[in-house]
């Protein structure tokens, strides 16, 4: 079967054009089932322009994202608006600057996240209205399953508290958690380790690799913190202005002369030829 | 605790007066011009005189009252300081109980009460037509809050043109009755219907805009039913309005004076008295605002009642999550609408007169400022702020051309008191307990 070993998703020739900005620019990048990829570059590289042209909250000036759906077959991300991404293609996204629901409990953000299969079971709110048994059922199954999570990723102690009334690190955890209960075949997401101590941060790598190994969800993966891209990626793309400069393991992309041009500068050179004049 | 709550606020005496004096002061530079010198007519010929005893009395006060102001501020704040720390105690203390329900059991008491008085209010005035009447009126407005809620409360979109949805439930049931002789029950479905195909007319272009965009827009939706009630003559009677609107019916038993038909007092033999029907009209807009409330309640219990939450906490986050944000927020539109319908049929029926008068922008403001003084989501806040906007009125009548001042202050001081509204406290949907699943 071709399918198995087609890549899940795969972009191609994207640019994104904003006015005069090329925000990015024929960028092309495969994505593998069960892996994570991780997306790095220096700030304003086009990395989050990227997960908004993926996650249908930017239309691309030009190219194709397309998914290769296990059930549905191949589905064209570029012309789908936002929440049928996420509905439909089950691909879902966290945000850098975190958007949780800030006054609503921790469990109720899990089961917004669960809304589409709620809705459908409340028989668009008729049988919620009267309480009818197989809505109970669905709301029930619902429960058990953000309760699930929330004991997984260590938050079920606050799942009665308003997530806005959490500490940062937890609400990292808590978006992570709730794109989790929108059942994601692919899971972007933007800069998770931000604002992380080094403890979470470790707790994160094992998350992830349990995530895409145990539960086969592949993984996008925007982030600063090396400790946690170089760790858990199966594979890396480079970003910088726009353009893919570098793409391959992480050990591949250490070494990589491009990639270190990008992050230290371009006077490498220069300071050696000086180095070598004074000696 | 005490001392160590007022000392950020508590200033030495010395930087008091230094206070003061510095306001005194303005008031010194402000006050030569326009207290120190003034203008006398002597004999055709303008003239300055001076007046500077008046001046430094003003000067006196100036001084005087910054110094009351300045410490009545700072008690104020250490008394606020203190009640903020008592409170995060308390929170923290419901915290550590994950079972508390926090500010649940006197809430539901009030509630619970609240019922029993509305419940029995006419068996206590039951000869007393002010008394019902006005009851009436709050009635109205809480199911109008209500109704309101789920637009501004609960789905965060702020709504200033809702008597628009009002009016609209009271022509239709207006116009179906006096044209084509259709009684309340059966308009009552229709007129609501009609109301939420308005709220979607209005919905529907503003689905892009938030704030104050959609406020403006909604003001203007607002005042374009009202002056199409006005010029369309030939629908609404334009400002004439429409008269002689059917009363509503006790299942088919009239409540008029005796005639040919069975009416309501001859069939239980009692004996007519016009009260009677004030009392019905009274026991109706009850039952239409509980079962409003009973509805709006499990709709917020619902998924889509947390999805109108959502959509007000963050709506790309809700795309995000795959939640079509258009078809919630016209499902919001539409079902306030649709309440605020229902409460127009009733509005006509009760008034057997409608005209473009009483659907203007201050009636939506005060539906408004029913939701925000009650606290944005809250049923029971909605029923509290209802009394003090209809009833401050009320009162205030022995204050002649006063009565709106003090309602204006009141309203001021209800503000600084509770910014949030008199009920602010959000009940979660649903809870998560250890031991099991519980709602």
């Amino acid at each position: 079967m071709s399918a198995a070993t087609a890549p899940l998703l795969s972009v191609e020739r994207l640019t994104m054009r904003f006015g005069g900005l090329l925000a990015i620019d024929d960028m092309s990048l495969d994505v593998a089932a069960r892996q994570i990829t991780g997306v790095i570059g220096p700030n304003g590289a086009g990395k989050t322009t990227f997960f908004n042209c993926l996650t249908g909250f930017y239309k691309p000036t030009e190219g194709s994202v397309r998914l290769n759906h296990p059930k549905r077959g191949l589905m064209r991300l570029e012309a789908l608006p936002s929440h049928l991404v996420a509905h439909k293609a089950q691909v879902v996204r966290t945000f850098q600057n975190i958007r949780l629901f800030p006054k609503m409990t921790v469990l109720e953000n899990l089961m917004v996240a669960q809304h589409n299969t709620l809705q459908h079971a409340s028989g668009f709110s008729l049988a919620g209205l009267f309480g009818l048994a197989a809505y109970r059922r669905a709301e029930a199954a619902a429960m058990d399953k953000a309760i699930g999570w929330l004991q997984r990723l260590d938050l079920i102690d606050k799942a009665n508290t308003a997530a806005g009334d959490l500490p940062y690190g937890m609400q990292r955890r808590i978006e992570i958690a709730r794109a989790l209960c929108v059942d994601p075949l692919l899971l972007c997401l933007d800069e998770p380790a931000a604002g992380l101590n080094p403890r979470e941060s470790a707790e994160l790598n094992e998350l992830l690799k349990h995530l895409a190994g145990d539960e086969g969800i592949a993984i996008l993966l925007i982030e600063h913190d090396m400790s946690v891209v170089m760790n858990v990626s199966d594979h890396i793309c480079v970003l910088n202005y726009g353009r893919k400069i570098a793409e391959g393991t992480p050990t591949h992309i250490q070494q990589d002369p491009n990639v270190i041009k990008a992050y230290l500068g371009e006077d490498d050179a220069d300071e050696q030829l000086h180095a070598e004049a004074r000696s | 605790m005490a001392t160590f709550v007022l000392a950020p606020h508590s200033l030495s005496p010395a930087t008091r007066l230094k206070d003061a004096a510095a306001v005194a002061f303005i008031a010194l530079l402000l006050g030569i011009p326009m207290i120190g010198l003034t203008t006398v007519d002597s004999g055709g010929a303008l003239q300055i005189a001076t007046r500077w005893p008046t001046l430094f009395i003003f000067v006196g006060v100036a001084f005087a009252g910054r110094l009351v102001l300045r410490y009545g501020i700072d008690q104020f704040k250490a008394h606020q300081l203190t009640r903020e720390r008592s409170s995060a105690a308390m929170a923290a203390a419901a915290l550590a109980d994950s079972s508390g329900r926090s500010g649940g059991p006197v809430l539901t008491w009030i509630a619970w009460a609240a019922f029993g008085v509305a419940l029995t209010l006419p068996m206590f005035f039951a000869d007393n037509r002010y008394v019902v009447d006005t009851a009436t009126t709050v009635l109205i407005y809480v199911m109008l809050g209500w109704g309101l809620n789920v637009v501004v409360g609960l789905a965060g979109l702020l709504d200033l043109g809702y008597v628009a949805f009002y009016a609209v439930g009271a022509y239709t049931y207006a116009i179906l009755g006096t044209e084509f002789g259709w009684g309340f029950w059966q308009a009552l479905p229709v007129a609501g219907a009609m109301a939420a195909l308005f709220g979607v007319l209005l919905g529907w272009p503003t689905l892009r805009l938030r704030g104050d965009y959609l406020a403006i827009v909604t003001l203007g939706f607002g005042e374009i039913i009202r002056v199409i009630l006005v010029n369309w003559t030939e629908l609404s009677g334009g400002p004439n309005g429409i008269a002689s609107i059917p009363r509503p019916s006790f299942f088919g038993l009239e409540l008029k004076p005796p005639g040919d038909d069975p009416t309501f007092s001859s069939f239980f033999g009692i004996e007519y008295s016009p009260i009677h029907r004030l009392i019905f009209l009274y026991y109706l807009i009850l039952a239409l605002a509980l079962l409003t409330n009973l509805f709006v309640s499990r709709m917020r219990k619902l998924p889509i009642g947390r999805a109108w939450e959502a959509i007000r906490e963050d709506e790309i986050a809700c795309k995000a999550m795959g939640i079509n944000a258009r078809n919630v927020k016209l499902s919001a539109f539409a079902i306030g609408a649709m309440l605020g319908g229902f409460a127009g049929v009733f509005f006509a029926a009760r008034m057997g007169f409608i005209s473009p008068e009483s659907f203007t922008f201050s009636e939506s403001a005060i539906i408004l400022a029913i939701v925000v003084l009650g606290g944005m989501g809250s049923q029971l806040g909605v029923v509290l702020a209802s009394l003090v906007l209809v009833l401050l009125p009320e009162l205030g009548r022995d204050f002649a051309e006063y009565r709106m001042l003090l309602f204006g202050a009141a309203m001021v001081l209800i503000m600084v008191w509770k910014p949030g509204g008199i009920l602010s406290h959000r009940e979660p949907t649903l809870r998560y307990a250890a031991d099991g699943e519980k709602r």
